[in-house]
């Protein structure tokens, strides 16, 4: 990369990728728990609407306030992620900005102003608004939220799929063609689906797990009790739907981010009858030999199950990652893929057609010289972005990350399943009141434990993408704006000290608001 | 629907939320003035949750302004947000202090204390209106950037916009210009953040408090806003003919406002609608209606929207450049596709319904006003 830029400063683009790393991963610490206690407290709140029982306003109120404190900071940390891609990602701004504005937009105008809007009902409106309203704006300000990450998804996802636009010489830029192939794409859907629904995941552990430190405690037991069993259940109905759904999702990466599985799986080389690998041995702090290498050291696989999971078909083919170097192999199109080396051939022709059509427009060419110049440039579109590789090496995603994460996601969804039986094996069976210790303890533990796996859905998404900030269309280095390093090095630290800082002072208040428990208008 | 009456309609909606963004910067008006209107930690506590109930609209209104910036017109995005970077670092800073200080301030375990979280809100109450008031006055004054689209096919350096200077956004505010009409909507939101209390909060003691400084908010509004119209209108501005070529035009702006009559017609009735309700609060004292936000918020609104489209209508360039003549940035340049203004025209159908939930919301929430029974007895930052 060093050799090609030579006025991009390449710290300012590891930074820039640093800063959108810390400002995204912050950002998910809060998002899915605002989320998940959406749902929990709309479905609380409803128990109070039809049973007018003001035991369950109070259960609402407590789960309101500790959503309130977290809240703040989802707030806080999303109004940087949007203005980022413009700060420090102007050239992609530009460069997509038609289709990629748009998402952000809608958002903004159907889903903020929504939450916005009711959320200042729902926390300040008891006295204020009948009880039907009231119920109204609570479940209005988690469907906003919900709306959000619908938008959001869906401009991520085109940044793994780009679907719906064409490059537009004359503008120099992807405009859109079709709005239902971006907001619909089912790649869009998919993401949706899988990262909402993990996201209850978080609401529901949450519940559970402060649930079982009051029972523990021995207080609140009512309380605790009621919220352990909605938790346990929106907890094992979402832990389920995440399996199906990531499913779903896995099977859409290995359709249009074949390298993205590899890495995931860190195959090296593919074929038919593939199995998926539980575990195997891999150096996390260095990318592996995958061109010498056959497979990674002591796997532990499951037969066949990484060819139905990436084709839906027991003996399906799936290219692992020298396969995709060497291209030659039938891809999901039905087509034959090239190598990257012609890749990023075409994309080296692509762009230049790009340069001399402009030049020639300038210069007043003929018709007949500018159309032989497009006729060039759209045939090698496809692979635009390749043109600004110069190894193959750049186009193999870091693995380590992308292997471990996606089996700590898994390996922590499918603990979750069983925790959450456990729970309701205890709430249905037993008496969860009286569950032994080690039940309340390994749901405090699960609170960290469901957040790694929700951060590291993550970072296979975004790792998994690298080089690219638009797959195949724009690696990150020409997406990056053109500043000092230094300013964004001190940008970053700037973030890094404000956000740790306000997320000690969260878990602080969250934590004395759990202690100090609940206030009872209602005789417990 | 034409491709120019797209981006003249796009330009509209920016500016709508421009100036629906200065009225709402009420909320930091009014936390400007925390420690001075509030005497008691009580009376702070007021003020605090008073302008905490309508806080996420200020700041939702924001995204949403940058989001439909992004979607209509991304070549300004990805200018100037790229480019003037310090300057739009320092704004979002002083907004995250803001969005977590009203629920952390007066809960138990907040590590800071409430005082220093006060201090946040105050720092976005001055910090906010000034920067995005100067980031308004680079619409008219420019700012120092280039742009150069064939750079994408430049593997040594493929961005198209740089700014030409390594202060990056902070040497807009060296510019005396950019500062008066920064401090101006500093002002003007003090005297907004002032009329919203009145309004909103029932406290005699603090009312007692607000008429000096109103009085006084009004005075420096008056001077630094009078001062940068009568500049604006004599100020050169550049202009872009059919072949989308920039050119100097002498009183550009003056211009604008006498082809363009009923932009002309707008600021005036916002101008007096903004003097009448602050002339009104002042000479009636305690015995208003306290009802003067409303006159004075259309007006502001009218104001700023008038201004906004008098920077980019009328083939003008709303983003002038100061280092490239040719690299100013104009509606027809720097817009999205026909076919995204069209889909996102569709999707602006549902901003009437959106505000009409916003309205019913508010005059729910703000029926009966916010007095210290409240703030003591029910849910309350």
């Amino acid at each position: 990369m060093q050799e090609i830029l030579s006025t991009i400063d390449t710290g300012t683009i590891e930074w820039s990728r640093a800063q959108f790393a810390l400002t995204a991963i912050y950002h998910w610490l809060f998002v899915p728990l605002t989320l998940g206690l959406a749902v929990i407290m709309g479905i609380m709140e409803t128990c109070y609407y039809r049973t007018k029982n003001v035991f369950w306003r109070d259960v609402t109120k407590f789960w309101q306030k500790l959503f309130g404190i977290n809240f703040a900071m989802g707030v806080a940390t999303g109004i940087i992620l949007e203005f980022e891609f413009g700060t420090n990602w102007s050239n992609y701004s530009w460069f997509v900005g038609d289709i990629f504005g748009a998402p952000l937009a809608i958002e903004g105008i159907v889903a903020f102003f929504m939450e916005s809007t009711f959320v200042a009902v729902m926390f300040f409106g008891w006295k204020k608004v009948s009880a039907g309203f009231h119920l109204a704006a609570t479940w209005l300000t988690g469907l906003g939220a919900t709306i959000s990450a619908w938008w959001i998804l869906v401009a991520n996802a085109w940044m793994q799929n780009p679907v719906g636009c064409e490059f537009n010489p004359d503008t120099m830029r992807n405009e859109m063609v079709s709005f239902a192939d971006v907001a619909l794409s089912p790649f869009a859907v998919d993401k949706f689906c899988h990262t909402v629904i993990s996201a209850w995941i978080i609401g529901a552990v949450f519940t559970v797990a402060v649930s079982g430190w009051y029972l523990m405690k021995r207080r609140e037991i009512p309380l605790a009790k009621a919220s352990m069993k909605i938790g346990a259940i929106v907890g094992i109905v979402a832990a389920m739907g995440a399996a199906i759904t990531g499913h779903h999702s896995a099977y859409s990466v290995a359709q249009v981010q074949p390298m993205k599985l590899a890495a995931m799986e860190a195959l090296y080389n593919g074929g038919t009858d593939q199995s998926l690998t539980g575990i195997a041995l891999i150096n996390p702090f260095e990318q592996p030999d995958y061109a010498n290498q056959e497979e990674p050291e002591l796997k532990i696989a499951v037969p066949y199950a990484l060819s139905f999971l990436a084709t839906n078909d027991l003996h399906g083919y799936v290219p692992g990652i020298n396969d995709i170097i060497k291209g030659g192999y039938t891809n999901a199109d039905g087509e034959v893929e090239p190598s990257l080396e012609e890749k990023i051939e075409r994309g080296q022709l692509a762009i230049n057609a790009l340069a001399a059509y402009r030049q020639a427009k300038k210069d007043g060419a003929d018709e007949a010289t500018l159309t032989s110049y497009l006729s060039t440039l759209s045939s090698n579109m496809k692979y635009f972005g390749y043109g600004y590789i110069r190894s193959v090496d750049q186009v193999v995603p870091f693995i380590p990350i992308n292997f471990y994460a996606f089996r700590m996601m898994v390996g922590m969804g499918c603990l979750l399943i069983l925790f959450f039986a456990v729970i309701l094996f205890f709430v249905y069976r037993k008496d969860i009141a009286r569950a032994p210790k080690w039940l309340y303890l390994s749901a405090l533990a699960m609170i960290l434990l469901s957040y790694i796996a929700s951060e590291c859905g993550w970072l296979v998404a975004e790792f998994g993408r690298q080089p690219w900030t638009i797959q195949d269309m724009l690696p990150t280095w020409v997406s990056v704006s053109h500043l000092q390093s230094s300013s964004v090095m001190i940008t970053f630290f700037i973030f890094l000290a404000l956000f740790t800082t306000l997320l000690a002072v969260e878990l602080s208040i969250l934590v004395k608001q759990i202690k100090k428990g609940p206030e009872y208008e209602a005789q417990v | 629907m034409t491709y120019e009456f797209l981006q003249q309609y796009w330009w509209f909606l920016v500016s709508l939320l421009g100036a629906l963004l200065v009225f709402l910067m009420f909320v930091q008006g009014a936390n400007s003035l925390v420690w001075s209107l509030g005497a008691t930690e009580t009376e702070r506590r007021l003020i605090v949750n008073s302008t905490g109930r309508k806080w996420e609209f200020t700041f939702t209104t924001l995204v949403t302004f940058g989001g439909a910036f992004f979607a209509s017109f991304p070549l300004f995005y990805s200018t100037s947000f790229g480019g003037a970077y310090w300057l739009w670092m320092l704004i979002l800073l002083s907004f995250v202090l803001q969005a977590v200080s009203y629920e952390f301030q007066n809960k138990l375990g907040n590590l800071l204390g409430a005082r220093t979280f006060q201090l946040m809100l105050i720092i976005n109450g001055f910090m906010g209106p000034l920067l995005l008031g100067g980031a308004v006055a680079t619409f008219f004054e420019g700012s120092n950037f280039i742009v150069e689209k064939d750079k994408i096919t430049d593997m040594a350096s493929p961005v198209i916009s740089q700014w030409a200077n390594a202060s990056h956004g902070l040497d807009a505010l060296l510019n005396p210009w950019v500062l008066v009409l920064g401090v101006a909507v500093f002002f003007l939101a003090r005297i907004l953040g002032i009329l919203y209390v009145i309004n909103n909060v029932n406290d005699e003691n603090i009312r007692s408090r607000t008429s000096g400084s109103l009085v006084w908010a009004t005075i420096c509004f008056l001077l630094l806003f009078v001062t940068y119209l009568v500049h604006l209108l004599l100020k050169d501005g550049y202009a872009y003919n059919a072949d989308g070529l920039i050119l100097v035009e002498p009183n550009k702006y003056l211009n604008n406002f006498l082809s363009m009559w009923y932009l002309l017609v707008v600021l005036l009735v916002g101008v007096i609608l903004v003097l009448y309700g602050i002339i009104k609060e002042i000479v009636k004292g305690k015995s208003s209606n306290r009802k003067s936000i409303w006159p004075v918020g259309i007006g502001v609104v009218l104001t700023v929207l008038a201004l906004l489209l008098c920077a980019g209508w009328n083939h003008t360039a709303y983003y002038p450049s100061t280092a490239d003549l040719q690299s100013s940035l104009t509606i027809a340049n720097s817009c999205s596709s026909e076919f995204t203004l069209r889909t996102m025209a569709i999707v602006s159908l549902l901003i009437p319904f959106v505000l009409a939930y916003i309205i019913v919301a508010w005059r729910k929430i703000d029926k009966k006003k916010l007095d210290k029974d409240e703030i003591v007895n029910d849910e309350a930052y």
